[in-house]
């Protein structure tokens, strides 16, 4: 790890005066930014902790659940009041990691890193969540940009995000046994208004919604609806662990899933 | 430099380190309790848990000023004097350990696992929860067995809730 100093801001205009800085980064719970440090892939100049911040919570009220942006995984599984409200987004978080890292990594640090992988991000997109910052409110579809590519300006610091609650919804993911990372994740939402399928771990420029799985869902919520549906492999990822046409199956499969176990 | 101020095994201590140092080689380097161990170094294996406030988190991949003034419990402070915590003793008593590299972790992990979800664990949890340690010795089946019994003796001992 490169030397940096370190910064532990007690409040939120001060960690954004700081984290405005060139060669600044923010650390919410460092799962991610820690090990690319270590590795030297990142090397910022000043680290900005915003552990001394409090932004965390979850509050669920007027059909929308409001999760502080330091609010860790461990929390989001495990709150009562989000397991009645999104019983589908508890159960993601659930997933993310290992116990330990669930301890420590928090929302808004996996929503603005943005990592194709994530969990997160296809929750926010398929629930259609407003993600809020110290300046503005951004809707999820205008947040993910890329891959871990934000709207998010320098020094623009999470700090809730709200969730619309759906009729229902189900998370299903099929993961690297290893990372634990999604090699594709779907999540499935279905509100009165429609359905929003959005896809993780799949897509070359990171996490996206499968608009021909939503139609066909808005109009008939069930497995069978979108069983002839094939997703193309263009514009899908090829590594080591999964081809494009691979993933295409995947997003199918678990799609189907999704629909099938969504409460 | 920066001043760090832990509560460890009820001590309390203080050091001026580099704000790289991690909570890891806080513990090993500065405080000489080589107990937590190092393995991957990449927040993988799991050897380094310890608890920060009563939760086990990866000391590998925490910097040691973003914890001051944290409480911190590690394997040496699992022990009343001679007597081993429950799941240490059923550690050794199901041999639940081959090399020994990955144990200490597993112990923290173990502890940690009992306090979540109660003092009686079946397998299949106990897998589960398992995911972030990582024993390359393979020898999963007797730390299950040894996770298993040392959940049901910490019932018995009234040290769950600690």
């Amino acid at each position: 790890m490169y030397p940096f100093n370190y910064h532990r801001p007690s409040s939120l205009a001060d960690a954004v005066k700081l984290a405005g800085g060139d060669e600044a980064k923010i650390m919410a719970g460092g799962m991610t930014l820690l090990p690319t440090m270590k590795q030297r892939l990142a090397a910022p100049s000043d680290l900005v902790d915003l552990n001394a911040l409090g932004l965390s919570g979850i509050a669920v009220a007027g059909g929308k659940v409001t999760i502080g942006a330091m609010t860790r995984h461990a929390d989001v599984a495990g709150s009562a009041e989000l397991k009645k409200a999104i019983p589908a987004l508890a159960e993601m978080a659930g997933m993310i990691g290992d116990p330990m890292v669930r301890h420590r990594g928090t929302i808004g640090g996996s929503v603005a890193n943005d990592d194709p992988a994530a969990d997160y991000p296809s929750a926010c997109l398929a629930l259609g969540a407003t993600i809020v910052t110290n300046t503005r409110e951004i809707a999820a579809d205008d947040f993910f940009v890329g891959l871990f590519e934000t709207a998010l300006q320098p020094g623009e610091i999470i700090t809730k995000i709200i969730f619309p609650v759906p009729d229902k919804a189900n998370y299903q993911k099929f993961r690297n046994p290893a990372s634990r990372y999604a090699i594709v994740g779907v999540f499935v939402a279905k509100f009165a208004a429609g359905v929003r399928v959005a896809v993780t771990g799949a897509g070359s420029g990171g996490v996206f919604r499968q608009f021909d799985f939503e139609e066909a869902l808005s109009k008939d919520f069930s497995v069978k609806a979108i069983e002839g549906i094939k997703q193309s492999a263009d514009g899908l990822n090829s590594d080591i662990h999964a081809d494009a046409d691979y993933r295409a199956h995947l997003i199918g499969v678990m799609a189907r899933r999704a629909v099938e176990a969504a409460k | 430099m920066a001043s760090v101020t832990l509560t460890v095994n009820g001590k309390s201590v203080t050091r001026d380190v580099d704000p790289r140092t991690l909570l890891v080689e806080f513990l090993r380097e500065q405080l000489r309790m080589t107990g937590t161990h190092v393995g991957c170094d990449t927040t993988q294996c799991g050897c380094c848990t310890v608890h920060v406030n009563g939760e086990a988190m990866k000391s590998c991949t925490l910097l040691a000023v973003a914890v001051n003034g944290a409480t911190i419990t590690t394997i040496e402070g699992l022990a009343k004097g001679e007597d081993l915590h429950p799941m240490q003793a059923a550690f050794r008593e199901h041999h639940g350990l081959q090399c020994g590299f990955c144990t200490p972790g597993m112990i923290m992990s173990a502890v940690d696992m009992v306090r979540r979800k109660g003092t009686d664990l079946d397998d299949k949890t106990i897998r589960e929860e398992l995911e972030g340690n990582i024993c390359r010795c393979t020898g999963y089946h007797n730390i299950v067995k040894a996770i298993h019994y040392g959940a049901e003796a910490m019932g018995k001992a009234g040290t769950a809730a600690e």
